[in-house]
């Protein structure tokens, strides 16, 4: 396996693929920039970019309303991204794919408008302990205003979640259990098939934040029997404040609207509305249509390079990078799970991290700094905050050493 | 260049920080808290009628809230409250306006190179943002957002 990984590794053309992201050809504080922050959001290629410009410049209508022709083109453009979304995820339908602002806005959707329905006194709300704050914060408010329970997977030393433990959890009162696919400050890749495989037994029904996935391996909503599953577009370098909410059509049938405004409708008058079919029934007011454009254009991207040919060539840089950094003396790094996204989060010995991004700003390296939104996650570890050099597929392992070098700088500030 | 923000005297203060300790018999005391990069700090006062007779404080933080912290407290010593609160008006002065460096400010300009670095700027005022709440009297834990 890890050979066959590896050669698919050796096949992809880094430094062609770098030509497609502008953003990257530049200098900062006089040097290249060395851009490892990906988990925070990815760059985007020339496709992303020119879609985007097109709509605006050739394009530009609301959709779903008008006859004319830009109307027409605009809708046509917009609605083609849903079957791409499709195609990405591998849904059934097309109308199983709901547009929202990112990941947020589909786990708030659910928690809204499925768990104030569905979740009453007593009842039980799953999540782990690695969750980023969107997939904590919903579900609290949920279960405080429903008077339900909130109960958390804790993980072991690796950042690796404990299924015996998990499963000790699920009782009948379990109604959701909702964990991320990949975590964003530990890179642990979590066996997802089976914790939703393990919620279902229970009764209840499973939502993978799927942010840290989707640009790094192929999902497969349907192998895995998520109910549903939610990514962000800018994660998968598209643009940001577009995201999809994938959903199984029963489950969203079923569930009363998110907002309520235009487009979300059938017909209104001031007795009674009724509601638009799926999945517009979701998708209240004009949504961020360029976004959604540019959306098609980043899955397209991403299934011309790849997503299998991408996931091997980032576990190639990796292990570079795990290799290359232990060797720092003084450094640990945070989240050592065996199945781990290109995510390297550390702490170095007597030296805070928001130091350590500064000094390494200044050489060019961009770098995320501080809790990454996992505030529990720092707990668990006793850090207060970490360094995270998050990779993609248009990083070299000539990135990573100049990564070592700059905290080799670090160091001798700070000795 | 870095060397400019992490000036010889503030690595000094980081890897050395003054007055850190916990005072028993302080007078007042209030805790700071940056989201933004989980700093804490606990800062204690003795006040002796109107004049600080003594400050210390505890917490892990980066270099710039340790050093700024450090030096703070040695820098308030013998201040009367309305002199400490006017430095604390100099301070973030220098710390986000362009204005002159004057003497009077003392070892605290070493923090001028804070400017250039505006996400930093958090870092080096939790200390006095802290300092105010104590001088103050209110209670709570002040954050920086």
């Amino acid at each position: 396996m890890s050979t066959v990984r590896s050669e698919i590794a050796a096949g992809f053309d880094v430094q062609k693929v770098r030509e497609d992201f502008p953003v990257l050809k530049q200098t900062i504080h006089g040097m290249p920039l060395v851009y490892l922050d990906s988990a925070a959001t990815a760059q985007k290629p020339f496709a992303v970019i020119d879609a985007i410009r097109k709509f605006h410049e050739v394009d530009c209508a609301n959709i779903h309303r008008g006859v004319h022709e830009l109307s027409q083109r605009s809708t046509a453009a917009y609605e083609e991204t849903r079957s791409k979304a499709r195609r990405f995820l591998n849904a059934r339908f097309t109308n199983e794919l709901i547009f929202v602002r990112g990941t947020t806005e589909g786990i708030n959707l659910v928690s809204s408008s499925w768990g104030r329905h569905n979740v009453k006194t007593g009842d039980e709300i799953v999540i782990s302990a690695m969750e980023h704050h969107s997939n904590i914060v919903p579900w609290q408010m949920l279960c405080e205003e429903q008077g339900a329970k909130l109960r958390v997977i804790p993980m072991n030393d690796r950042g690796e979640l404990i299924l015996e433990e998990y499963q000790k959890l699920l009782n009948p009162r379990t109604r959701m259990v909702a964990v991320t696919h990949v975590s964003n400050a530990l890179g642990t890749i979590n066996p997802v098939r089976q914790i939703i495989e393990m919620a279902h037994q229970a009764g209840a029904l499973a939502l993978i934040d799927g942010a840290q996935a989707a640009p790094h391996m192929k999902v497969d909503v349907q192998a895995l029997d998520a109910d549903f599953y939610a990514i962000s577009g800018h994660k998968v370098v598209g643009p940001t404040g577009i995201g999809i909410l994938y959903g199984k059509t029963a489950l969203l049938n079923a569930m009363p609207p998110y907002q309520g405004g235009g487009d979300m409708i059938k017909t209104v008058t001031f007795e009674k509305t009724t509601y638009a079919d799926l999945p517009y029934k979701f998708e209240a007011g004009t949504p961020n249509i360029a976004g959604g454009i540019g959306l098609g254009a980043a899955f397209d991207y991403l299934t011309h390079l790849g997503l299998d040919q991408i996931a091997a060539y980032e576990h190639e840089l990796l292990l570079y990078g795990t290799e290359a950094l232990l060797r720092i003396p003084g450094l640990r790094i945070i989240g050592t799970a065996r199945e781990k996204a290109a995510v390297l989060s550390f702490v170095i010995e007597g030296i805070h991290p928001h130091d350590i991004g500064t000094v390494l700003d200044r050489q060019g390296i961009a770098v995320r700094t501080g809790h990454h939104c996992a505030q529990p996650v720092m707990d668990w570890f006793h850090v207060p905050a970490t360094t995270r050099a998050s990779l993609a597929f248009y990083n070299t392992t000539a990135e990573i050493d100049a990564l070592t070098a700059g905290l080799k700088k670090v160091k001798e500030i700070f000795s | 260049m870095v060397d400019d923000l992490y000036q010889e005297t503030i690595l000094d203060h980081t890897k050395h920080p003054r007055n850190c300790h916990a005072m028993a018999d302080a007078t007042r005391s209030a805790e700071g808290y940056n989201p933004l990069c989980g700093d804490k700090l606990k800062l204690f006062i003795k006040m002796e009628g109107d004049v600080v007779k003594d400050a210390s404080f505890l917490g892990s933080g980066c270099a710039i809230s340790t050093a700024s912290a450090s030096l703070m407290t040695e820098s308030l010593k013998g201040k009367t409250r309305d002199e400490a609160l006017k430095l604390l008006e100099k301070f973030h002065d220098l710390l986000t306006t362009d204005s002159p460096v004057t003497k009077d400010m003392g070892k605290l300009v070493v923090f001028c190179g804070v400017r250039d670095y505006p996400a930093r700027v958090k870092c080096a005022t939790l200390a006095w943002h802290t300092l105010k709440t104590a001088l103050n009297g209110t209670p709570e834990t002040v954050t920086t957002e």
